[in-house]
């Protein structure tokens, strides 16, 4: 790889007094996805909270273009495009509104204009003024996808993307993730799942002591 | 700064979806206050005497009743990473949450004082510093709440250790509320208590955001 973008050196982690990873190393360029994969309590979600700065590593150091991104964090989280566990979205807005609410929230520039793409990327037009909370799990995965998609952000960091999504919805994720990988974004995914793209590089994380 | 408005304004449609919420604090406000004046009895230069502390300790404990869904609704459904990951400072966050809850429950608490304050017998004049010590005040309510919000987020019995936390830091400020209405009535220094009062909602302005921050990063990790 000529150029990373990322570049994730010696990196540890301890949760709960039990260290789950450390001297962990990765760099990840243009265009690269990432897929975590190792059993449950490995360290896949740690390792995305901490690259996110939400949990503070032990050691080690997260770099973007050459720099530290602990020197600016806030440069840094607007560099993110975050799928956690939990959708993030609020039960009694529609989906246009939760959308258009988290891209507020990020300070970003009036997304309306952005929004139909994002909706029609998953599907979700028809649903848009639907209230969340009378959707299905998939239905909301789908609506915190298009959150993602609507961010526009370089990095994308997922964890368990693929999860309580149908087929088709598989598929729309994988082709939302192989246009933001060809204008040159990245992607960290979380996952049990085959994320199905070709040239995805793997990380296995092994339980520790 | 359009993150903060944005923040607020989700805060505040949210609670238009669902105004049962904030209908059963202004409910408890009510019921707690009318309580009073049914078990005291018609004695009215008891209940003009007490009706300052009777309304203001009902309006810091309907305070209360809403503030252990603050940021607990938040962080149930993930929309506090969300918040944690917005690229300006998580102070000018908390600020705003504090903000929506203030305008959702403090104002319309200063709205409804003057009228219960009839119940009590209160003299008109002393029914509208009332309602100015609680538009002072409860700003400091919402604050101090906040931080005892977000410090007791995913701990068990969060709403009683909250108002555990928060009920005593809570009392100069009952106790400047109470004394302004009391100093009208009995011909001492308004000004000087309200003054505190403001006072008190500044310095809890200067510290509090930074301190809930602290407490939201902490639930985060």
């Amino acid at each position: 790889m000529a150029n990373p973008l990322l570049d994730v050196a010696d990196l540890a982690c301890r949760r709960g007094g039990r260290r789950v990873f450390e001297r962990l190393s990765f760099s990840l360029g243009p265009g690269e996805v990432l897929a975590l994969v190792g059993r449950n309590g490995s360290g896949k979600t740690t390792l995305l909270r901490a690259l996110a700065l939400l949990v503070r590593p032990e050691a080690g150091t997260i770099g973007w273009q050459g720099a530290d991104v602990r020197t600016e964090p806030d440069a840094w989280r607007g560099r993110l495009g975050w799928l956690g566990h939990l959708e993030g979205l609020k039960a009694d807005l529609t989906v246009a509104e939760n959308l258009l609410a988290a891209e507020r929230l990020r300070g970003a520039p009036p997304a309306e204009d952005r929004l139909d793409s994002a909706l029609v990327a998953f599907d979700l037009s028809s649903l848009s003024l639907r209230a969340v909370r009378t959707l299905s799990a998939g239905q909301r995965r789908r609506t915190a996808l298009a959150r993602v998609v609507l961010t526009q952000a370089p990095l994308w960091l997922l964890d368990e993307p693929l999860n309580a999504l149908d087929a088709p919805a598989q598929t729309a994720f994988r082709e939302a993730l192989a246009t933001h990988l060809a204008s040159g974004g990245l992607a960290i995914a979380a996952t049990h799942a085959d994320l199905g793209l070709p040239g995805a590089r793997t990380l296995e994380l092994g339980t520790s002591t | 700064m359009s993150g903060f408005a944005a923040l607020v304004g989700r805060d505040l449609r949210l609670v238009w979806r669902r105004p049962g919420d904030v209908a059963v604090v202004l409910a408890f406000f009510v019921v707690a206050t009318t309580l009073f004046p049914l078990g005291i009895g018609p004695e009215a230069n008891v209940l003009a005497r007490i009706a300052a502390g009777v309304l203001w300790c009902a309006a810091l404990f309907a305070a209360l009743l809403s503030l252990d869904r603050l940021f607990a609704a938040d962080f149930e459904d993930g929309t506090l990473d969300l918040l944690l990951l917005a690229p300006w400072p998580l102070e000018l966050a908390a600020l705003a949450k504090c903000c929506a809850h203030w305008i959702v429950t403090g104002l319309p608490l200063a709205a409804l004082a003057p009228l219960l304050g009839v119940a009590f017998g209160l003299d008109p004049s002393v029914l509208l510093a009332l309602s100015v010590t609680l538009l002072v005040g409860t700003p400091t309510l919402s604050l101090i709440g906040g931080l005892a919000a977000a410090l007791t987020l995913g701990a068990r019995k969060s709403g009683a250790l909250l108002a555990l936390l928060a009920l005593p830091l809570c009392v100069p400020t009952l106790i400047f509320g109470a004394g302004a209405v009391e100093a009208l009535a009995t011909g001492g220094d308004f000004r000087a208590h309200i003054a505190v009062l403001a006072a008190l909602a500044l310095v809890a302005l200067a510290t509090t955001p930074w301190a809930i921050a602290a407490a939201l990063r902490q639930a985060g990790e």
